[in-house]
């Protein structure tokens, strides 16, 4: 009997060591940013392609008041609210005194400066895919932008999803550093990928998750249900879309669908994005979306 | 007797059809329906000008400019018989998407200025109409001033 009790004992030892260990979390070092110059206009095209703006300026904000990062907009998820915390160059209330490194880090492993995981409302799935020259550009570009004293708003997020510790054994299940779309892509349809796979984290919504609210890679865009409650979001698999390249374009850049009505919900901001990004940049994400497996 | 009883039966139908026309024409709600035909002159007018920008249509600067004439003239017109009170979603249902915010007293300026920001956007695609880069230089603009208005005042499309 005794003896069963130390087994069991050594067992739970070692099962909360695993654990540990797979939760930990794990961040890159300062070489990896070795012999790299930041290069500002590149930071701004980054800035725009990754939507930070979209998330993180204050609720109802617009034009230039958009480059305020002072954080608070509310999304809701079947775990709890998030609220956008405040990433302007605000040293104190925002990450004005953060490095390139803590930047690298936040975006490609979901680890804060002082080593605690990000819930992944923060798309670091997708920007684990960004290049360390734009992340060091980006950090250069948002470093131009202003301050705001904005107080961070704490994440409404029950229990046992509130254990941080436990977004390790997530990063370890739903985390990929490859791409998705792995098929022969031309110089054009490489760039889309990366656009739309890393910085403009299309799959975030775009992709249905599981109930762990990981992205379900097997259905890559093919649509699901709105965070917000009410419709879909759409599938944009060429199985059920079939705008012409130019069609995807001329929305990305005026908003304007085939029949000339206007974009619509959250993808009037992406829609604001895009239209900031060189024309090719637009091309090529509708050149990419062309190559995506067809699923129905 | 064959054919007579087709006449008959094809009479019937055309005035049955005619009917279910007549009444689907008179239905619902007039302002409503005259904002909606207002925004399908928009549409149309836009398509023209959308279609040589993608490069769909070969360019031709004469329609270009009448359509971005039309679509000057559009913005232009005063349409407030077009947003009487209690047309919005909370009256009408499924009939609009317009939403009540855009009848809030506190929405007023905001909605004159989106409104004038389209007049705005269609004067200069008109002065640029020209030219295919003038076109494709202006209709982002347009776009952006008609989904402005969209983004805040209509109810998102499900």
């Amino acid at each position: 009997m005794r003896r069963a009790v130390s087994v069991l004992a050594v067992l739970a030892l070692a099962g909360a060591a695993v654990f540990w260990w797979v939760t930990r979390p794990v961040v890159a070092g300062a070489s990896v940013l070795d012999g790299i110059t930041p290069d500002l206009a590149q930071g701004e095209l980054v800035f725009h392609a990754g939507g930070c703006a979209s998330c993180h300026s204050a609720d109802k904000a617009d034009g230039e008041a958009k480059l305020v990062l002072s954080g608070g907009r509310a999304f809701a998820s079947p775990f709890g609210t998030f609220y956008a915390p405040n990433i302007s160059s605000d040293p104190e209330h925002g990450i004005g005194g953060w490095s390139a490194l803590d930047l690298y880090n936040a975006m490609k492993h979901g680890v804060s400066p002082g080593g605690r995981h990000y819930f992944p409302a923060f798309p670091y799935t997708s920007y684990v895919r960004a290049t360390a020259e734009d992340i060091m550009s980006l950090h250069a570009y948002m470093q131009t932008l202003p301050a705001d004293a904005t107080a961070n708003r704490a994440h409404d997020v029950g229990f046992p999803f509130n254990i941080r510790r436990s977004l390790g054994g997530w990063k370890v299940l739903f985390g990929s550093e490859g791409w998705v779309v792995e098929a022969d892509l031309t110089e054009e349809e490489a760039r889309g990928r990366y656009l739309a796979e890393a910085l403009g984290h299309c799959g975030e919504c775009h992709t249905p998750r599981n109930v762990l609210g990981g992205p379900d890679y097997g259905r890559w865009l093919a649509g699901a249900p709105n965070p917000t409650g009410s419709g879909r979001i759409p599938n944009i698999t060429p199985a059920k879309f079939d705008w012409s390249k130019a069609d995807i374009v001329e929305y990305f850049t005026s908003g304007f669908t085939p029949e000339f009505d206007t974009v619509g919900g959250h993808m009037v901001d992406v829609v604001e994005n895009l239209s900031k990004l060189p024309r090719e940049d637009r091309a090529a994400i509708a050149a990419y979306l062309k190559k995506v497996p067809g699923v129905e | 007797m064959r054919f007579k009883q087709g006449v008959i039966l094809g009479a019937a139908a055309a005035i049955f059809a005619g009917g279910i026309a007549i009444a689907g024409g008179h239905g619902g709600n007039p302002a409503v329906k005259a904002r909606k035909a207002h925004m399908q002159l928009y549409a149309h007018n836009l398509g023209i000008l959308g279609g040589m920008a993608k490069g769909e249509v070969e360019f031709n600067a004469e329609t270009a400019e009448l359509a971005a004439g039309n679509l000057a003239t559009l913005a232009s017109m005063n349409q407030m018989t077009y947003w009487p009170p209690g047309t919005s979603t909370a009256e009408l249902g499924e009939e609009t998407r317009a939403l009540p915010v855009g009848w809030e007293s506190a929405s007023m300026d905001d909605v004159i200025g989106k409104a004038g920001a389209l007049a705005e956007a269609a004067v200069a695609m008109q002065a640029a109409a020209g030219s295919l880069e003038g076109v494709q230089a202006n209709i982002g603009a347009v776009g952006g001033a008609c989904g402005a208005c969209h983004k805040v005042y209509r109810q998102p499309d499900s």
